[in-house]
């Protein structure tokens, strides 16, 4: 059998687009996910209890889940569910790409909850005495002095965990979302060249994530010595 | 100025203060001193309400800390306070740590908040720093910048947490001689520490705690001269062997 790569060349603007809606879907989740993600570190670390058990009864189902079944569980059970709640008349249409965008926030949420949630318990609880003691509020105390440190310190950590993210976001193609793995798919399927097709896909999920890592193992060391 | 009456506070069922009662008046130096897990570091954060308490009531310029409806932010701006691991914030320098709060809580102008700053700055000898990060500079200089960064506020009543427990020996005497100065142009100053030089200079009272006890409350030549209590003899004895 003889390789025809091709067939790479010949359908880069549709990969192109794949790869851009993975680097996409791959920015907002880490972004959403790691906003929303501190909200939940916060609430888990509240001594309000109610809201602290809520918060910890979600990242743990969350982190329970396999990623793929939570995607189906979005794009499936959730139109049924709007539809119960608004008595629509027909489930709503969300689409792949919506789904996609707020499945993986919200899973991703559980995850950075758990890496913000280390990184505000790293803070000495003297920093939050002295910013008390200046007169400075709850909320100011976070987003002031605790959380900018907490941020700092855990970099390295938020983006490894965004490195994962990137490759996790491929599993999207289980709801037909066309991102690079997707494109290459259907690339594949129409022209016979699915070997090809994978092969060039892993090694750019290869080459990017390497060099990812690389750069967060040069932060990980100028941050200690920062420190 | 404060008021401390009847105040106790357990850990589960450990009560760590009993029944303390004292004050301090306006312009008064107190020390506070007593051996390890006596107490005297949680009653000192009873004051602004960094520690609550069960029983009995604080009162700040008349205002009763553990009265529910109290800003506490509010009234912790006007009490000054220094810790024993200095607490400056590692992400900001030194400029920025003075002016943090001056800004958020005072409301004042960034650039009103940063002239003060670097006025007390040079008051504590540091404003060749202003630019640094606390990091770079060493324990007495940001314990110096800490008190800097507490009279930014201008606080009516300073408390001090041991603030020179941490520091090498030859950095304490940087840190208290600014404690001195400040406590001569009266400042009124609740003092937890060991340094029994500075009690003999300066404070005005000195409380001897243990158990969680206020045992001795008594002015400072009394307390020197003719310790009351056989703890408070002890207490002496092993801290002035040297």
């Amino acid at each position: 059998m003889a390789f025809d790569f091709d067939v790479i060349a010949r359908s880069l603007p549709y990969l192109w687009k794949g790869f851009r809606y993975t680097v996409e879907l791959t920015a907002i989740a880490a972004t959403g996910g790691i906003f929303f993600g501190t909200l939940l570190a916060l609430a888990r670390l509240s001594s309000v209890k109610p809201l602290a058990l809520a918060a910890a009864g979600y990242v743990n189902l969350m982190r329970s889940i396999p990623l793929v079944l939570v995607i189906f569980w979005f794009f499936f059970l959730v139109p049924v569910l709007v539809q119960g709640i608004t008595g629509a008349e027909r489930p709503p249409q969300i689409g792949a790409e919506r789904t996609a965008i707020i499945t993986f926030i919200m899973f991703e949420a559980a995850y950075f909850c758990e890496i913000m949630r280390a990184g505000i318990q790293s803070i000495p609880k003297g920093q939050v005495y002295a910013s008390y003691a200046l007169g400075l509020t709850y909320g100011q105390t976070m987003r002031l002095v605790v959380l900018p440190q907490a941020f700092r310190n855990m970099i390295p950590v938020l983006l490894t965990q965004t490195v994962i993210l990137f490759q996790d976001t491929s599993l999207v193609y289980v709801i037909s979302a066309t991102d690079f793995l997707g494109a290459a798919s259907k690339v594949g399927q129409r022209d016979g060249r699915l070997v090809e097709m994978y092969t060039f896909v892993a090694v750019v999920y290869f080459v990017i994530s390497v060099t990812l890592s690389h750069f967060v193992r040069r932060l990980q060391k100028r941050i200690a010595v920062i420190r | 100025m404060i008021d401390i009456r009847d105040v106790s506070k357990w850990y589960g069922t450990f009560q760590v203060l009993k029944d303390c009662t004292t004050a301090v008046r306006k312009g008064e130096v107190v020390v506070v001193c007593g051996p390890s897990g006596s107490g005297k570091s949680t009653l000192i954060k009873t004051v602004n309400a960094l520690e609550p308490f069960q029983k009995g009531e604080i009162f700040v310029n008349g205002i009763p800390v553990g009265d529910p409806k109290t800003d506490l932010p509010k009234l912790r701006a006007k009490v000054g306070m220094v810790f024993q691991h200095f607490e400056l914030f590692p992400h900001l320098t030194i400029t920025e740590n003075l002016a943090l709060a001056q800004v958020k809580v005072l409301g004042r102008g960034r650039d009103e908040a940063n002239e003060r700053g670097l006025k007390l700055l040079d008051r504590v000898g540091l404003k060749a720093h202003a630019a640094k990060y606390p990091g770079q500079l060493s324990g007495g200089q940001q314990q110096r910048v800490a008190i800097a960064r507490a009279l930014s506020m201008d606080p009516i009543a300073m408390l001090f947490d041991e603030p020179t427990s941490a520091l090498d020996p030859e950095m304490i005497n940087e840190v208290l001689d600014v404690m001195v100065e400040l406590a001569r142009e009266g400042m009124t100053m609740m003092v937890v520490t060991h340094e029994m030089g500075f009690a003999r200079k300066v404070a005005h009272r000195v409380i001897f705690m243990d158990n969680g006890e206020i045992v001795e409350d008594a002015a400072k030549e009394d307390f020197f001269g003719k310790p009351r209590s056989e703890r408070a003899v002890q207490f002496l004895s092993k801290i002035l062997q040297h």
